[in-house]
Order: structure tokens, then C-alpha cells, then sequence
């Protein structure tokens, strides 16, 4: 039975579609309308904010603190500024990964680790030789991300701090109207966003004081299909549906390399040993079997398919998540293992893991399209993620 | 020395760009001139109250081809749409009648005046689907001549004609009666609620100098849900930063291309020799020179004014001056202090969030026709309301909003005469505000600037022919191989190397690009330059 976050008197309250989802333990809001646009609109438009509390959180401590987080993450951490937030991942000896997060730096000695399944015993696991102390945050700390282009006008209402000195991927202790907590210039959607950390007993003071606040801004509440459909726009994997974590995989084929997910620009390879980093130097000699690619499946096809059978194009309006196979003139190189339309670039995109011989930019697939019962397959191009980035985000 | 290009595009309006920056990804050098000194035509977003975006003229997109936003990457020059998801028709007794995005919602609104038409609503919209789809592909096809032999236009023809033979029975004579019908009448076979039927039926009136009850408004319906095929699509929207940032979208896409744009650059005469066009003359003197001109200003301001009689035929100029323009709305723009409510649905809520219909009964639309009949505007207009700044904060100062208001019917042609609008102008800004203030009381005293546009103003100040707000009127006789006139629908003219590629071509009006797409696709093909 999934328990209420912190902010769940005030979810609860919107949600009167009842659409929910367990997120982590918790109950997570999937949709406040029943009309999901008007939720991605204001993400895209105005603003959203969205419970994000389920997330697992662990704070770490102690004068070894960098020294450990650098031996366990793919990415050397110990360089990483005071006030700065890094995305990583964190693999197993193989050089497989176990899960993709945020590390952020919020003193000399003092860290803290999102990740997306839950990761104390890792840590501690790897932390004898450290001296450092590791809090699972998780219940303590409420999380609220608040994303879209007026994010930033709303936040001048409600926190102290310096916004135009918070760049992208910054950090900042504040105030949030009188309650003290962590602001970072972070998010899932790929647009201009901030997450903000407090105490979970003060978490409903600040969705009340954002909301008030965000009104005249165009903020809505959004929940989790909303944030799919944006995470996919922003070409965002995500843990346990584009790839299985290693502790969570069932075979070897099950796993993957930070390369092989496109996350081979958060591995530090020119540095002291880490866990994971002999294979991955040794994957970076003879690279990676599989690359994660963007699709841009082709709408004309799609249009002209359904036309055979007397129907136009009927595509969800949600973001799908059940993986989909890809072929290259006849032959299965890989599979699509999630996608969304893209209400705002007009694209049908996907999230496919291929053969790393099929993954250049501009290389044209098939993917498989199930029409009237029938499976057929439409063309489907490499191209680069993110599908959408706008200059905000940055800004 | 004199510049040289491929093709000068007249008029910077939404249909010139588009076509512009087709013809730049082709790897043509292209040169834009635009008469205002902002870009956009009708498709323009002015701020003429500090801090409020008002969308002049055309307030929402309808159809704005997918295709098109793909191939020139508007999202990343900065398209976003809004879809419009809600309508609403305010009563001033009654609760009104909201369609909402949620069907079971909606189906409990119209059963509260009629549970035969809450059944049949849904059925309605699967049965216009089914005509739409096969409706649809037109607009994304250049019209082929009945009268040609050539292959390319036979086989189209062969398409067209094949694609009807598979319509089933039913759906083909449905087509054929939405081709003649009234809007009224077409309506009155499926539902019995006036509730209902008033605000679906002005669809077939917006932009045209007839009533609910004159034949042929059927058709103009079935526009609309080409918006609900595009899907997932959802073609009818807002624009984020106002309609205006479409066109300046395009542009951002066309420069990156390489197009050359100019605004304040009123072209005054377009270059003929020998019946062949070779470039421009700006009002101030300067010409350019181009393999083609391409005009996107509407068809009686290009063949009557930067052509002029003496290159065209007698025939051609009288066809021309049949093709009727005949403005029958007006518009007016307002920056709100605060947001007023409705009576008979209070608050900010979704459904005020969509559009909104003052369009309370067949009869009350029927009326404000027969004063148009008469050369007066309507005491009492269809009005419909969008206030983007509640889903688009952009457009408004933090709490305050704008609201657009297109009014129907303002006959360019008042009895007394067209130029008497200016006259008349504010007067009808109070009828247009008097009326509205009926269903939402505070509205008059939240009002901080208003803009009032009349046919004769959009004529004078945005260059379209009588106020037309469609370069011609979307009649049947108007459309496809007939617009704007037999024989010269492919974007062609009897003037060599001078085309058209604006709304007064097929597929017509509205903020589509299908006309400027499709111009460029056909000079292309035709190799015109």
C-alpha cells in the first residue's frame, strides 16, 4: 500500500480525476484533467509544479565525502563547485549502471544524491574505507520541481535568492517565503525549471505560497504523464523503462554501459580508479555494442498507413512505455522502449536502444506499427536528442 | 549594382514566408518586401498598450499545416501552440452550453437541453471525420485543372476521382449536401437544440458575407474538424506570444535559409514587359529584379493595383473583380485590468479558457445577418471571445489579461458607404463591448485600452481587399480549381513569371500555410526559377 507524500492534502484535493500512480512507496498524481494538454501547456507555456518528493534522496557527509562520491560515481564528483549540481550515473564493477541521478554539491563536505531506485546499501556498501556518513533523506526532505518559462518570474515572488546568479545546473540555499531550503536549477522536462528542497513538515507552506504566487503566471499542477511526455521531448532516459539498472537486471544482456545509454560524457575516465572505470576504458577502446538514439518516426507513413485502412493516423495522446521493435531492411537491430507525440514539435519521436553499426544520425529504421490488429512497420530516422531544447533552459 | 534574385515574395504575411523559406531550403535566393514595419500581414502581434501582446487581426491558428512546422523546424525558432480545447456559449438567462475535452462532460452539458442530441453528438463528430478525411488531402494538393490533358494532372484527377468512389453511400451524400446546404439546415437534420446548434453553426459564417440560413455555409463546417483529424495534431490553437510569433517564427526559419527580408518596403508596381514579369518598384523608387515575383497580397490588389488593367485581359480583370472579397467582420482588442466574470459561469476555470461564442440562438444570428443585408452593422453580433493571456501569461502583465474579439457581421460595404467606418468606428466598438458586457457585467470597467477594427481599417491598414479576412471568400465557388479564378489555380497568372501564393489561392484562408507551401512546391516543380 503506497503511502501520502508530504504534499498529498493538496494533490489530493486537484486530483478529482483519481488517476494515480505508485511512485517509489508513494502515491504519485499521473493527471489532474482529463485533459492531459492542458497540463503540458502550462509546463511548455506558463508553468507546472509537480511532486517530485518520491524521488530517493541521500545526504552525504564528512571529510571524505568528495573523495567517496568520486570513487563510486562515473563522474569525478570532487571537482564538481560548491552550489553546482552534476547529472551521473553510477555503475557496478562490470561497468554496468545501476542507476542515473543528480550529485549535488551543497558544502565542502557535504552532498547529496537523487537517484531513481533505491541506493543506501550501494553507498554504504562501498563506504568502508571512507570517513563519511550516509543519510537516506528520502522521508526527511519533500521535493517540488517547478518547470516552464515563467518558473523563474514566480520564483522572484517567493525566494531570496539571486535567480540570474542560479545558472543552469546551480544551487542555492534560501528561503522560500520565510522556510529555509536547497533551490537548484534542475529538472526533468528539459525546459527552464527549478527543483526546491525543504523539510517535509514545511512542505505544504511552500505549494501553497508557489501557487498562490504562480497564478497570475499561468502555474498548474501537473503529474506524471505529463512529465513522460516532456522527459521524452527532452530525451531523458529513464530508469527500469530505457534501460534496467544492474541490480535490477535479470540477464547480462538486460544491462547497460553508461556509453551504450549516451551517457558517455558523465564518465571521468582521466582520473584515479573508480568503481567500474577498468571495463569502461576498456569499452572505450573497442566502444560500445548498443547505442541509445533518438527516433523521429515518420508521419507521412504513418498518415498513408492508416489511410489503407480507412482511418486517420490514431495515436495516443500519452506517452508509451512497452518496448517496440526496430529493424533495419528486414533485420531486428533493436528496440524503441519508449515514445511519445510531441504536441509541440508535431513529431511522433521514440527512445530506441540499436545496434551501435545503425545509430548515425540520419540513418533511416522501421519501426513496428501495430494498425487494425496487424502488425506493419513504418520508416523511422536517427536523430539528434534532445528532440527539443529550448534557448530558456539556459537562459 | 542592382541586387538580383531568384524569386521577390510581396507581402510578409504568414503564406509569403512560408512560401520564401521553401524556396530558400531549395537553395533559391529569395528577397521578402513587406509594406508594415512588422512582419506577420494578418498574422501579426502588436503591443500597442504597454505590456499588453495584442493578436490583431487573426487570433487563432486553424490548421497551420503539421507538415509544415516540421519541415521548417518552427519549434525551434520559437512556435509553440496552445490547443483550444473548450468551447463556450454564455447565455444571458441559463447556465449557457460548455463543450468540453472530456466527452462524458460534455455529453451532460447538452443533455440538460436535450438528451437526443447528447446522444447524437458524438455520432455527428464520427460522421465528420469521415467526410473530413476525405476532405483533407485536398488542402495539401496544388489543384489540378479539370481541363488539362497533362499527366501529372490527370493522375491526380484519377486519384480524386477514385477517392470518391470509395466513399461509402451515406458518407458521399452527406458531402454533397454539406456542398449545398445551409449551415442551419444541415444542422437541424441531426439536432434539435438551439443551444447546440447556434454556436456549431457559426463555423460555416466566420469570415463570409452570409447568414446561418444561406446554402452553401454547410461546407465551411466540415473545416473545423479537419482540425480534429489532425489529431493528436490539434491544429486549432493559440500561438504562444500571439498569433504574430507564427509569423515571426517562420521568418526566424527563413532568414536561417538565407532569405533577405525587408520591412517598410511597400512595393508599388510590379515590373512587366512583354506580359512577363522581371521585378518590383518600391514606392520610394528602388527596384529589384528576380526570376519571379511571387505576390502573397490578395488577388484584387495584385492584378488591379501592382499589375494594373493595361497587362491583363478584359476577361481576367472581370473574373477578377467577380471574385468577391466582401469583408463582413470586424475586431476589437482589449487589455483588461482584471479578468470579468461571466455571469452564468463565474470564475477563470477552463472554460474560459478555449473560445467563447456569443451566439446564443440560431435566430439571434439570423438577425444580426439581416442587418448586414442592409449595409449596418449588427446591433446585436455573433461575437467570439478568446483571452489568451489566461493560458499564454506572455501576452498580459502578471494578473491583468487581453481579450480578442472578432465580430461578425461589419459589412465593409455600409449603406452610406465604406469610408463612413471611420466615422462609425467607435460606435461600433460600444455595440461590440455593450453587447459582451450583457453576459459579463464587469467587463467595461476593467477595460484599460481598447482597439477597434473595422473591415474599412483592416483594409487600409492591414491591405486586405473590403476588410476579407480570407483574400476572398471561402464559398464552394471560390474553392479549389476555382479559386481565385478558373484556369489560374495553380499559383499561376496570365503574367509570366509572376505568381500568387496567398489565401486568395487554394487552399485559402486561415493561418494554414497550405497556400505559400504549396506556391513554392509548384514553382519548383514547374522550374520557374
Amino acid at each position: 500500500m503506497p503511502l501520502p507524500t508530504p504534499l498529498h492534502p493538496r494533490t489530493s484535493a486537484l486530483c478529482v480525476t483519481y488517476l494515480w500512480k505508485e511512485w517509489a512507496g508513494y502515491h504519485a498524481v499521473r493527471a489532474y484533467s482529463t485533459s492531459p494538454e492542458r497540463e503540458y501547456n502550462a509546463v511548455r507555456q506558463g508553468a507546472g509544479l509537480i511532486d517530485v518528493t518520491p524521488l530517493y534522496k541521500y545526504d552525504v557527509t564528512g571529510e571524505d565525502a568528495a573523495a567517496f562520491l568520486s570513487r563510486v560515481m562515473v563522474r569525478d564528483v570532487a571537482e564538481l563547485k560548491i552550489g553546482r549540481v552534476a547529472y551521473l550515473c553510477w555503475c557496478d564493477d562490470d561497468g554496468k549502471v545501476i542507476d542515473d541521478g543528480t550529485c549535488a554539491r551543497l558544502a565542502p563536505n557535504h552532498y547529496r544524491v537523487t537517484a531513481a531506485a533505491p541506493a543506501y546499501h550501494w553507498l554504504s556498501h562501498n563506504a568502508a574505507r571512507f570517513r563519511v556518513t550516509i543519510e537516506d533523506t528520502s522521508a526527511k526532505l519533500a521535493a517540488l520541481a517547478l518547470q516552464g518559462p515563467m518558473s523563474r518570474h514566480i520564483l522572484r515572488h517567493v525566494c531570496d535568492a539571486d535567480l540570474d546568479a542560479v545558472k543552469f545546473f546551480g544551487l542555492v540555499e534560501t528561503r522560500f517565503d520565510g522556510v529555509h531550503g536547497v533551490l537548484t536549477r534542475t529538472g526533468y522536462t528539459g525546459d527552464l525549471g527549478y527543483e526546491l528542497w525543504v523539510q517535509s513538515e514545511q512542505a505544504l507552506a511552500l505549494w501553497d505560497s508557489l501557487m498562490m504566487h504562480g497564478r497570475d503566471y499561468g502555474l498548474e499542477p501537473f503529474g506524471l504523464d505529463t512529465l513522460d511526455i516532456c522527459r521524452i521531448e527532452a530525451g531523458f532516459i529513464l530508469h527500469g523503462v530505457d534501460y534496467h539498472g544492474a541490480h535490477q537486471a535479470l540477464t547480462e544482456a538486460q544491462k547497460s554501459t553508461p556509453l551504450e545509454l549516451g551517457l558517455g560524457w558523465t564518465v571521468t575516465l582521466e582520473r584515479g580508479p573508480f568503481i567500474g572505470s577498468r571495463a569502461l576504458a576498456a569499452e572505450r577502446e573497442r566502444g560500445q555494442k548498443w547505442d541509445l538514439v533518438g527516433l523521429d518516426i515518420d508521419w507521412q507513413a504513418t498518415e498513408e498507413l492508416y489511410d489503407q485502412y480507412g482511418l486517420p493516423p490514431a495515436l495516443s495522446m500519452a506517452a508509451w512505455r512497452t518496448p517496440i521493435p526496430v529493424y533495419r531492411k528486414g533485420r531486428q537491430v533493436g528496440r524503441a522502449s519508449s515514445g511519445t507525440w510531441s504536441p509541440l514539435l508535431k513529431k511522433n519521436l521514440a527512445l530506441a536502444t540499436v545496434q551501435a553499426d545503425c545509430s548515425a544520425v540520419g540513418t533511416v529504421l522501421d519501426i513496428e506499427m501495430t494498425v487494425e490488429w496487424e502488425r506493419r512497420t513504418v520508416p523511422a530516422t536517427v536523430v539528434k536528442t534532445p528532440f527539443f531544447d529550448p534557448a530558456r533552459k539556459k537562459s | 549594382m542592382m541586387k538580383s534574385y531568384d524569386a521577390i515574395v510581396i507581402g510578409g504575411g504568414h503564406n509569403g514566408l512560408v512560401c520564401a523559406a521553401y524556396l530558400a531550403k531549395a537553395g533559391r535566393r529569395v528577397l521578402v518586401l513587406e509594406r508594415r514595419y512588422v512582419l506577420g500581414g494578418a498574422a501579426v502581434t502588436e503591443e500597442l498598450y504597454p505590456g499588453f501582446k495584442y493578436s490583431v487581426c487573426s487570433y487563432v491558428v486553424s490548421l497551420l499545416r503539421p507538415h509544415i512546422i516540421r519541415d521548417l523546424e518552427l519549434a525551434r525558432h520559437g512556435l509553440e501552440i496552445l490547443p483550444l480545447e473548450c468551447s463556450f456559449s454564455p447565455h444571458i438567462d441559463g447556465p449557457g452550453l460548455v463543450r468540453w475535452p472530456d466527452p462524458e462532460q460534455t455529453r451532460r452539458e447538452i443533455a440538460a437541453y436535450s438528451q437526443r442530441d447528447a446522444d447524437i453528438y458524438p455520432l455527428f463528430g464520427r460522421a465528420m471525420m469521415q467526410i473530413a478525411r476525405w476532405v483533407k488531402p485536398i488542402i495539401d494538393m496544388v489543384p489540378p485543372d479539370p481541363t488539362s490533358f497533362r499527366l501529372g494532372q490527370v493522375r491526380d484527377l484519377f486519384h480524386l476521382g477514385r477517392r470518391i468512389r470509395d466513399l461509402d453511400d451515406q458518407t458521399l451524400a452527406r458531402l454533397v449536401k454539406m456542398m449545398t446546404m445551409s449551415a442551419a439546415d444541415f444542422l437541424d437534420e441531426w439536432f434539435e437544440s438551439d443551444a447546440l446548434k447556434a454556436p456549431m453553426s457559426v463555423s460555416g459564417i466566420i469570415g463570409t458575407y452570409l447568414g446561418v440560413r444561406s446554402p452553401g455555409t454547410a461546407y465551411v463546417l466540415l473545416h473545423h474538424y479537419m482540425g480534429e483529424i489532425d489529431g493528436a495534431f490539434r491544429a486549432w490553437g493559440l500561438s504562444r506570444g500571439g498569433t504574430g510569433q507564427i509569423s515571426l517564427a517562420i521568418a526566424s526559419a527563413a532568414r536561417s535559409l538565407g532569405v533577405e527580408i525587408r520591412t517598410e518596403a511597400p512595393v508599388a508596381k510590379i515590373l512587366i514587359d512583354d506580359k512577363t514579369a522581371s521585378g518590383v518598384v518600391l514606392e520610394d523608387g528602388t527596384e529589384y529584379r528576380a526570376k519571379a515575383v511571387v505576390s502573397a497580397v490578395d488577388p484584387h490588389r495584385t492584378f488591379l493595383g501592382l499589375v494594373g488593367f493595361e497587362h491583363l485581359d478584359d476577361d481576367f480583370v472581370a473574373q477578377v473583380r467577380r471574385f468577391r472579397m466582401r469583408g463582413s467582420s470586424g475586431k476589437v482588442n482589449l487589455a483588461l485590468d482584471r479578468l470579468p466574470d461571466f455571469t452564468c459561469r463565474p470564475g477563470d476555470g477552463l472554460h474560459v479558457r478555449g473560445d467563447i461564442a456569443v451566439a446564443p440562438s440560431m435566430e439571434y444570428l439570423e438577425r444580426a445577418y439581416d442587418e448586414a443585408k442592409y449595409g449596418m452593422y449588427s446591433r446585436r453580433p455573433y461575437l467570439n471571445v478568446v483571452i489568451p493571456s489566461l493560458t499564454d501569461p506572455s501576452v498580459a502583465p502578471p494578473g491583468k489579461h487581453v481579450m480578442s474579439i472578432f465580430v461578425q457581421y461589419a459589412p465593409y460595404h455600409l449603406a452610406d458607404g465604406a469610408e463612413m467606418w471611420t466615422d462609425k468606428r467607435e460606435q461600433f466598438g460600444d455595440t461590440v463591448v455593450e453587447t459582451l458586457a450583457e453576459y459579463c457585467p464587469g467587463l467595461k470597467e476593467a477595460i484599460l485600452h481598447r482597439q477597434v477594427l473595422t473591415p474599412w481599417d483592416l483594409e487600409q491598414e492591414m491591405g486586405l481587399t473590403e476588410g476579407n479576412i480570407f483574400h476572398g471568400e471561402l464559398g464552394l465557388e471560390q474553392l479549389f480549381f476555382l479559386r481565385p479564378v478558373p484556369g489560374w489555380a495553380r499559383y499561376r497568372t496570365p503574367i509570366r513569371r509572376l505568381w500568387m501564393c496567398g489565401s486568395g489561392t487554394h487552399p485559402g484562408g486561415g493561418v494554414m500555410g497550405a497556400p505559400g507551401a504549396l506556391a513554392a512546391q509548384t514553382l519548383l516543380e514547374e522550374r520557374a526559377l
